[in-house]
């Protein structure tokens, strides 16, 4: 059933479907699904270097503090560094730009289901980022109480904070109108013969993160409101001389932005999971185990934000409760991480771009999840809530684990969105000096933490300046990495090899069709026969 | 029927050449757009739903407080509202039916009475805010914060929670104006009437919201 | 074209004012509830009388009754994770000490 090569006889691309409008207007107004995936992506891409620029100035002004970069100045670095990489980046990330482009094509479908909400969804999105860039620039300056916005000091500090929350929330609606397509799309527009249990393991991990989207993300957004209603009107809800209570604020931010890292990782599963089968050539290790533990995940996630709050003045009662149902959410995780070594096993392994990526996620993911059992442990957190072992943690999750998967994601599908090849050699070398560098960056952040140096802070005890120089040189060599990386991307873009339907030789429905595909995805709508991954 | 439960459009399409991809980008997904309808309410109840966790954890703790601020409210005012909504939510679900039966006049005066209800409820909240601001009850009045902690609680969440909820109210009734106006025009139809059917799902769904909203502010004295 | 097996299977239009007349009955009993002094009782009382005037609404005027299970199961999920979140709050909430 595989098209072989995109030939010159085949309908024109996606790209250049002509409207009846000029070229920008047919791009911004488009409600193809590959357009819109295809522009998140761009514009993902530009916030995600953004931040990374944010954070190399706060690893140079955390080897010479005070030097270059006041207190003050810094506070607001870390928040904004927080709020673009979290907000905009990594959970609208892998969902909003490769989930956009292929969710409709792994199922079989012609778009999403509803193509127009998908385009409100990219509008939302654009303008919440523009209202957070505003924050920064304009009026009372950039928001300086950290990217989870705790009262009493969100109250009252004269910072930007309810401009950027009005970005946060209108991104929060991107992120849910995302979620209630794509739950609706796999419910209504499976090929004939696809069953739930026939969909590519990407598929599921999207369903699991639209569920946490669409449950979740109202939380946050009456969780924003509250701290806006009360910085303009003075409510009261966490002021305790009106009655109010400022763990309520917590409860209800971490209500959401715990189940938010699972937007953030599942997806990232789910694109490790296309790629190890295809290169080994072997069919995924226990499907429905990996189908599974993908809505585990989703549902342990919702229970287990307390671990957050450990040090805050909790109950003992809640924090034992919490801790016993963090230790439980590893256990999905720990189920995917056996079936995709597996899946490798006596495999035929080819070791390309997108494999090295997902092998070192899978190293990285498992550094991020053995450091938070032992965050996850009651009597530890006590003495390591608000150190660096934590930012390592998070940065280990989130940058290593979701940020490399999708990297990898973006190497997979390279060929299928652009149509051209990149070379592997730029490729494979950007990823080593990027490893090295994370890891330098990231590691030396646990010792830190072990060794007392809290978070946030931007000046330190002496003791602490050996790891943070060794810290600040693993930035810069994994923005070395980065660069390359991106710059053997877009170099690849205009002077990249012709790519074939499928380069790979993966079996999911994507590479049946032309690479880059045309706008209608299928000629005809497949007829599914068999389960994916189906190798000889 | 699919493994869900729901009906998939017709298998037809799974043969279709291009010639008909023309037709194929006008057939409607009628259960897709309700399930969609259904998930966009489901986000509204966990987000009204964050509201009432905040509710019921200074209620828990400020008990008696919120027995004693209640009675501030007014109680006929509170129950007429609570009639009025109901009373909406039948003439919203008798609009359906009656169009489908060919009734199309007595659909659009359904609607229209729906508007005509929720405006009703509209104009007794803002004569409820204004008494209340009048007496120099509102979030950080020199009144307000002179009060004992439980009973600010009490009022700041009143208006909150009453506020949102009337914010719903107030697109309801202009989603439904629309919709209405649709109507009269044709463009929804005997045999094309989700966008009404899932604007009656919004229109319950504010309903529901008020039938929690009308004891727990109203009637805990 | 709404093809008919696919269409909305309606209740007849008696159906709906019967609803609509129990859920005034409840209003009443609601109201009348409160007059008496169950004290800490009275929450439950009034949300236990709300959930079955919204189960009405729910399953009559928004015709879940008749809906693929699917949506039942949908909403189900839904009202399962508020009241995990609300009764996890409450671990942290209830047992707090020096209150």
């Amino acid at each position: 059933m595989a098209n072989e090569e995109g030939n010159t006889a085949s309908p024109p691309s996606f790209y250049q479907a002509k409207g009846k409008q000029g070229a920008i207007f047919s791009w911004l107004f488009s409600t193809d699904h590959k357009r819109i995936g295809i522009m998140y992506l761009a514009a993902i891409l530009t916030f995600f270097l953004v931040g990374v620029a944010l954070g190399v100035l706060m690893r140079i002004n955390l080897i010479a503090p005070g030097k270059f970069i006041s207190a003050r100045a810094y506070n607001s670095l870390f928040t904004v560094h927080g709020v673009i990489q979290i907000f905009l980046f990594i959970i609208p990330g892998i969902p909003s730009s490769l989930g956009n482009f292929l969710l409709p094509i792994l199922l079989g479908a012609r778009d999403v289901a509803f193509p127009r909400i998908n385009l409100l969804s990219w509008w939302f999105y654009l303008l919440g980022g523009v209202l957070i860039l505003l924050s920064v620039f304009i009026g009372g300056g950039a928001p300086d109480t950290g990217w989870t916005f705790y009262p009493p000091y969100s109250i009252h500090t004269t910072t930007n904070v309810s401009l950027a929350m009005y970005g946060v929330i209108l991104l929060g609606f991107s992120s849910i109108f995302t979620g209630l397509n794509f739950i609706t799309t796999i419910h209504r527009l499976r090929a004939p013969g696809m069953t739930m249990f026939r969909m590519p393991l990407f598929c599921w991990s999207l369903y699991a993160t639209a569920w946490t989207q669409v449950l979740a993300t109202p939380f946050l957004a009456i969780t924003l409101m509250l701290i806006i209603l009360e910085r303009a009107f003075g409510i009261g809800f966490f002021d305790p001389l009106k009655g109010g209570d400022p763990l309520m604020y917590q409860h209800l931010f971490w209500i959401y932005s715990h189940p938010a890292v699972y937007i953030m990782v599942l997806p990232a599963m789910g694109i490790i999971s296309e790629i190890f089968p295809v290169f080994s050539q072997r069919t995924i290790y226990g499907y429905r185990a990996i189908a599974y533990s993908s809505l585990a995940i989703a549902f342990f996630g919702y229970v287990v934000w307390g671990h957050h709050m450990f040090t805050s003045g909790m109950s003992d009662f809640a924090r034992v409760i919490f801790s016993l149902l963090t230790f439980l959410v590893a256990v999905p995780s720990g189920v995917k991480v056996f079936n995709w070594l597996a899946t490798l096993y006596k495999g035929s392994i080819k070791l390309d771009a997108p494999l090295l990526f997902a092998l070192s996620f899978i190293f990285l993911f498992s550094i991020a999840g053995l450091t938070g059992l032992t965050i996850g442990t009651l009597s530890l957190n006590l003495y390591l809530h608000d150190t660096y072992f934590i930012v390592g943690h998070f940065h280990y999750t989130m940058f290593g684990g979701a940020g490399f998967a999708f990297f990898a994601g973006l190497h997979y599908w390279f060929p299928k969105m652009t149509g051209k090849m990149y070379p592997e050699g730029p490729a494979k070398w950007a990823w080593g000096v990027m490893f090295i560098g994370f890891n330098l960056l990231y590691f030396t952040m646990f010792l830190l933490g072990l060794q007392g140096m809290p978070r946030r802070y931007f000046q330190y005890l002496p003791q602490f300046y050996t790891n943070h120089v060794i810290s600040t040189i693993g930035a810069g060599i994994l923005a070395v990495g980065l660069l390359l990386m991106f710059g053997n991307l877009l170099r690849s873009l205009f002077r990249g090899r012709r790519a074939p339907a499928n380069p790979w030789g993966g079996t999911t429905l994507e590479w049946s069709i032309a690479s880059p595909p045309p706008t209608e995805n299928f000629a005809k709508i497949p007829q599914i026969t068999e389960d994916p991954y189906q190798y000889k | 029927m699919n493994g869900d439960g729901s009906h998939s459009v017709k298998e037809a399409e799974s043969t279709m050449e291009g010639s008909e991809f023309a037709a194929e980008k006008h057939r409607i997904d009628y259960t897709g757009a309700k399930m969609g309808m259904w998930i966009f309410l489901l986000t509204e109840v966990l987000f009204f739903g964050g509201l009432f966790l905040v509710y019921s954890v200074y209620r828990a703790k400020y008990s008696g407080e919120f027995h004693g601020s209640a009675a501030g409210l007014d109680r006929f005012l509170g129950t007429a509202n609570t009639v009025i909504l109901l009373t909406s939510s039948l003439t919203m679900a008798l609009a359906i039916p009656l169009l489908r039966a060919g009734k199309k006049h007595l659909s659009l005066l359904s609607q229209g009475a729906t508007i005509f209800l929720g405006i009703i409820f509209l104009a007794n909240k803002y004569a409820e805010w204004t008494e209340h601001i009048g007496h120099g009850i509102y979030p950080d009045s020199p009144l307000m914060v002179d009060m004992s902690r439980g009973r600010i609680i009490f009022f700041s969440l009143y208006y909150v929670m009453t506020g949102l909820h009337a914010l719903h109210v107030l697109i309801g009734v202009a989603i439904i104006a629309g919709v209405l106006f649709l109507t009269a025009r044709g463009k929804i139809h005997r045999y094309d009437f989700i966008k009404l059917e899932n604007t009656g799902l919004y229109w319950h769904f504010v309903d529901v919201v008020w039938i929690y909203l009308f004891p727990l502010f109203y009637l805990i004295t | 074209m709404i093809e008919e097996e696919l269409t909305l299977k309606e209740f007849r239009n008696k159906t709906y004012v019967i609803v609509w007349l129990c859920l005034l009955a409840l209003t009443v009993l609601t109201v009348a509830v409160a007059r008496l002094q169950l004290a800490d009782y009275a929450v439950f009382v009034a949300i236990a009388i709300a959930t079955v005037k919204s189960g009405l609404v729910v399953i009559f005027f928004m015709h879940l009754k008749n809906e693929p299970w699917i949506l039942k199961i949908m909403l189900f999920v839904a009202l399962l994770a508020l009241a995990l979140i609300i009764l996890l709050t409450f671990s942290d909430v209830a047992y707090r000490k020096g209150h």
